[in-house]
């Protein structure tokens, strides 16, 4: 009888959700086209500037030096950048944005590098601004270069071998897999998206089967039928969870197809390092799996915790006011795990919505900590059924049902 | 059948502190007869009412409905009444048959049965121009009709209509008058409440007058009108309630 009824009510709610345009829009055509064009759109403008900022040739100023002229031929004959001629107001040009570095030559350099005693070569940019420091770096290379001919050419004068001061190379080398440099990035940009397209998918229908409920006054026609108030609220709730679910689906499905799309365009190869392979996010069928099982009791609660939410509320209006502030909050946590650094523990494995977060992240990337999944399933199923009872039992208090 | 027994509702108002929205009302009403339950605004009319459907829960005192109690047996009390008010509204995206099968199959019927009471409603309150519309689509009249099929749907033998006909226009109470009249004379039992004297004299078989959450009056028309000596239901009803008006304004 019990299974009947929310049946019923679950058959009514899903009849009634498939003809409110809101609903609609909100469950179906946000994840699928929203998100794909937005992060798309987010990534392939951010690589558009990294690519455009590597490519442009700087322009620079050199301030001093004119006592100098090695050192001004050393550097007329870096190509990677073009030096015009200086200018009293070099420091307001670069603050501009006109000029992106001034290279400070202190007097008589060269006179001075023969004794032995030359001093420092300024590079003024603008911290923090990519062109700037992007042609600053290569700049600085290229005079280390020089300082380094000037040593062994030094060293070999006197008849000494041209390594004397360099007995040994450092370098660098990532042999991290590509997708796990990627999935730091993708796995917090991915979290962040579920928790909010989980909330999201929810929010639309469990405001309108409760809130919207009491605006219409179909509450106190729905409770004069023979169905019991848990059943009424297990069936609504069960709508509710439907269309988090498949707005969490969808939300994986396009960015799985978005991401191979960028993958094969191109425009991620502007991201990588020189010579460094584009990053890879790998988002295969079993990454998409695990995130949807992570979604299971994720919008349990979200569903749950919604309605609960909503049920107070006596219109429309009043219950996206509550819920309004609650976007931001849940969030919070999804930003939280995009910090580098921020890793799973088992403590961190049973704070709501980071647990989830951080799971993401490490899915991405390809780690299946199956102890940590199931922790973070059960811990979320915890807070899930939690919240669902909790909706329950606010179903039964007059004083909610009948506000005034 | 509806008996109340004691029936009390309290609640916790921030500025008035605890109300007595009902206080202590007993009453019985019989099959086929209509009881009338007449009372100014905030009279406790629509809260007595709501108790009997147990779409609120007594703080004290119970009813019963055909032997049903109200606080230990809401579902079938639920089960065994139709509940119709102006603030009963319908939800505006299914359409009216939906609608009504929804209640029907709340109601536990099934699919042969449900077809069988709906062609034989739709057919009676000529509906059948407007069953696959959706309810937001209907005109105020239509709406009524819809919900008078809802209510009748599972054929209750317990009738609460909670002042069915404020809002609506002349012909469209009419009708409502009309089916309430036709449900006491299919033997159902009937309670409505209302705050017009018209329609008390055009329809009851008995009123309960209240004012202040008591019950301060029962009786048929005759009862009354011989009791306190006037033949205008109005008088009658100023010279019962006059003296609590005169008590609250003190306070």
């Amino acid at each position: 009888m019990g299974m009947r009824n929310i049946g019923i009510v679950y058959r009514k709610e899903l009849t009634e959700a498939l003809r409110d345009r809101r609903t609609l829009i909100t469950t179906f055509l946000v994840p699928l086209l929203m998100i794909p064009l937005l992060g798309s759109g987010f990534v392939t403008v951010m690589s558009t500037v990294l690519g455009n900022a590597k490519k442009e040739k700087p322009l620079v100023m050199v301030v001093g030096g004119t006592d100098s002229p090695a050192l001004l031929a050393a550097l007329r004959e870096y190509p990677k950048m073009i030096i015009v001629p200086t200018t009293p107001d070099w420091q307001h040009k670069i603050i501009e944005k006109d000029l992106r570095m001034a290279i400070e030559v202190p007097p008589e350099f060269d006179e001075n590098l023969k004794k032995g005693k030359a001093g420092t070569i300024n590079i003024n940019i603008y911290g923090g601004e990519i062109k700037s420091e992007l042609a600053a770096g290569s700049l600085e290379g290229y005079l280390k270069e020089y300082r380094d001919g000037i040593t062994v050419k030094r060293l070999e004068a006197n008849h000494l071998p041209g390594d004397l001061l360099k007995p040994f190379d450092v370098k660098r080398q990532s042999i991290a897999p590509p997708q796990k440099v990627a999935a730091a990035f993708a796995g917090g940009i991915i979290s962040y998206m579920l928790i909010l397209m989980c909330l999201q998918g929810a929010m639309s229908p469990a405001i309108d089967l409760t809130a919207g409920e009491k605006e219409r006054g179909t509450i106190e026609t729905i409770l004069s039928s023979p169905i019991s108030r848990t059943h009424l609220v297990l069936g609504k709730f069960l709508l509710v969870l439907t269309a988090a679910l498949i707005t969490t689906m969808l939300l994986l499905i396009s960015v799985s197809v978005s991401s191979t799309v960028l993958q094969d365009s191109h425009i991620l190869d502007q991201l990588s390092d020189e010579g460094q392979p584009p990053p890879h996010f790998s988002l295969g069928p079993k990454a998409i799996g695990s995130v949807v099982i992570m979604a299971i009791p994720l919008s349990v609660l979200f569903s749950s915790g919604l309605m609960t939410i909503a049920l107070f509320a006596k219109s429309h209006k009043e219950a996206q006011s509550y819920i309004a502030p609650l976007m931001f909050v849940v969030v919070i946590p999804a930003i939280a795990a995009m910090i580098p650094g921020m890793d799973l523990t088992p403590k961190l494995a049973i704070v709501p919505l980071l647990n989830v977060s951080l799971l993401c992240k490490e899915l991405v990337s390809g780690d299946y900590h199956w102890n940590y999944i199931a922790l973070i399933f059960l811990s979320t199923s915890v807070y899930a059924a939690g919240a669902l009872y909790l909706a329950v039992k606010m179903f039964q208090r007059e004083s909610v049902l009948f506000r005034s | 059948m509806i008996e109340a027994v004691n029936l009390c509702k309290r609640f916790h108002d921030k500025k008035r502190g605890e109300v007595r929205a009902v206080d202590n009302v007993s009453f019985i009403c019989r099959p086929g007869k209509i009881y009338g339950l007449l009372g100014a605004n905030g009279a406790g009319k629509t809260t007595t009412l709501r108790m009997l459907a147990t779409i609120l829960e007594p703080t004290d005192g119970t009813a019963r409905l055909c032997g049903y109690d109200v606080v230990e047996n809401p579902e079938r009390v639920r089960a065994n009444c139709g509940f119709l008010s102006t603030a009963t509204a319908l939800y505006p995206r299914l359409t009216a048959q939906e609608l009504v099968e929804y209640f029907g199959r709340l109601n536990g019927l099934d699919s042969v049965t449900l077809k069988k009471r709906i062609d034989e409603i739709f057919a009676r309150l000529d509906m059948n121009e407007f069953r696959d519309r959706q309810c937001d689509k209907l005109s105020t009249g239509m709406k009524q009709k819809t919900s008078i099929a809802r209510t009748l749907v599972h054929d209750p033998p317990v009738m609460i209509f909670d002042e069915p006909t404020s809002g609506l226009d002349v012909m469209t109470a009419r009708s409502i008058v009309e089916f309430i009249r036709e449900c006491r004379d299919r033997g159902k039992t009937v309670i409505f409440s209302t705050h017009v004297m018209s329609e008390v004299e055009k329809l009851c078989d008995i009123v309960g007058i209240i004012a202040d959450g008591k019950l301060l009056a029962e009786g048929t028309l005759a009862e009354l009108r011989q009791k306190h000596g006037e033949t205008d239901l109005e008088e009658i009803f100023v010279k019962i309630v006059a003296p609590h008006h005169r008590a609250e304004e003190k306070l």
